[in-house]
């Protein structure tokens, strides 16, 4: 019950306390990019929690059973990025055989996951923090909703935004960053809520 | 001669990487909260920068076409590899407040963006002058904004208390919320100043 217990708490202070968005800069590139229509930015995010979560199973296993277990840690880097690199390239293979309909909705956006920062921080976390199989993998897939959540939020504003009246200077990509400036604050609320 | 100047300049603020590209937008909002942390993420950026676009412009005939994206991402990997391990131990202080930032240099897309637009066609003097420029672009950028974050969240620079005591310092800067709103207004006086100059 008390691992339930914990497992719980992970997923809830990674996907508000730790957002990955807001709150640890990673994967702020698609954050910008592709969130201007609600519709694409979901499917983003379906793609990134989907890839995350088994990045967190594999780098799991290649770093205690692989990397640890012959000391080999200054191959981290390299290793993760191959590793994430093929995990991306099989799942566009999968998903094209499998369900065509939600490959064509995803598009570009698969391959560019790996150029993600999102998913090597993620990768790299995971023995920073010494969590076990389990808690990698909800780690992972609670980095993937977090991602999801933010990325969605942004495009609803993004999407009303087109009808505002904003400053021309500020067009464009600087008002989406203060934007997700206003957001970051609204996040910070949530730090409160697990260490109490 | 006049190429290479003309490359060089490129980076600094026609192309700038972060105000006219938007890209290696992690590190830029997540390393300024003190210029020192600033300055030094730059220059670890640009280090890795210049050193793969050598060898990668050495060795671009020698990558078959369809797997040049993961030989550069391994060039650049090792490289950051080297960095890290030189910051963990000349400076340990550096490396801990830059923590997973300094790997994440791997899937910065300014270095491989500049790898697949620039190393991969043209020859190694180029392609150094074109490094130089775009790691200087990207190093002035955070260092600006770092200090415009530091001054106003702590009242500082480079450690240096400037504001006196009188200085009630805004926390919110050096939070993740300054952050993106400091970027923003950065890039949003660029553009008045950009839309002058044109």
């Amino acid at each position: 019950m008390e691992e339930f217990t914990q497992i719980l708490l992970l997923f809830f202070s990674t996907v508000l306390v730790n957002n990955f968005i807001l709150v640890q800069f990673l994967g702020i590139c698609p954050f910008l990019g592709v969130s201007s229509q609600v519709e694409t930015s979901f499917s983003m995010g379906l793609a990134v929690t989907f890839v995350m979560t088994l990045t967190a199973a594999a780098t799991w296993l290649i770093n205690t059973f692989i990397l640890e277990a012959l000391n080999l840690p200054f191959l981290q880097y390299v290793s993760f990025i191959i590793v994430i690199a093929s995990l991306v390239q099989f799942v566009e293979m999968f998903i094209k055989k499998t369900s065509p309909v939600l490959y064509k909705a995803l598009g570009i956006y698969l391959p560019l996951i790996t150029t993600n920062c999102a998913i090597l921080g993620l990768a790299l976390q995971i023995p920073l923090n010494n969590y076990g199989f389990i808690a990698s993998v909800v780690f992972g897939f609670a980095a993937g909703v977090g991602f999801t959540l933010a990325i969605v939020l942004m495009a609803g504003l993004r999407e009303n935004l087109e009808f505002g009246d904003v400053p021309k200077a500020l067009r464009g990509v600087p008002i989406t960053l203060i934007i997700a400036g206003l957001m970051a604050m609204a996040f910070m609320g949530f730090s409160g809520m697990i260490s109490g | 001669m006049k190429q290479l100047i003309a490359d060089f300049k490129n980076g600094l603020w026609k192309e700038n990487p972060i105000i006219v590209l938007v890209i290696g937008m992690c590190p830029t909002l997540a390393v300024t909260n003190t210029a020192v942390n600033g300055l030094a993420m730059g220059l670890a950026t640009s280090f890795v920068l210049i050193s793969s676009e050598i060898v990668i412009s050495l060795i671009k005939k020698l990558i078959p076409n369809d797997v040049r994206i993961p030989s550069y991402i391994l060039i650049i990997a090792t490289f950051v590899t080297f960095t890290d391990y030189f910051l963990k131990a000349f400076f340990p202080d550096i490396a801990a407040s830059l923590s997973l930032f300094i790997p994440l240099i791997v899937v910065n897309c300014l270095i491989l963006g500049r790898q697949e637009a620039f190393a991969s066609k043209n020859p190694v003097h180029r392609s150094i002058a074109d490094a130089v420029g775009m790691g200087l672009g990207f190093t002035w950028v955070l260092v600006a904004l770092s200090i415009f974050r530091e001054l106003l969240g702590m009242g500082s620079v480079f450690g240096i208390q400037l504001l006196g005591s009188w200085y009630q310092p805004m926390i919110i800067m050096i939070l993740p919320a300054g952050a993106f709103i400091s970027l923003g207004i950065l890039i949003g006086v660029m553009n008045v100043i950009s839309s002058r100059e044109g």
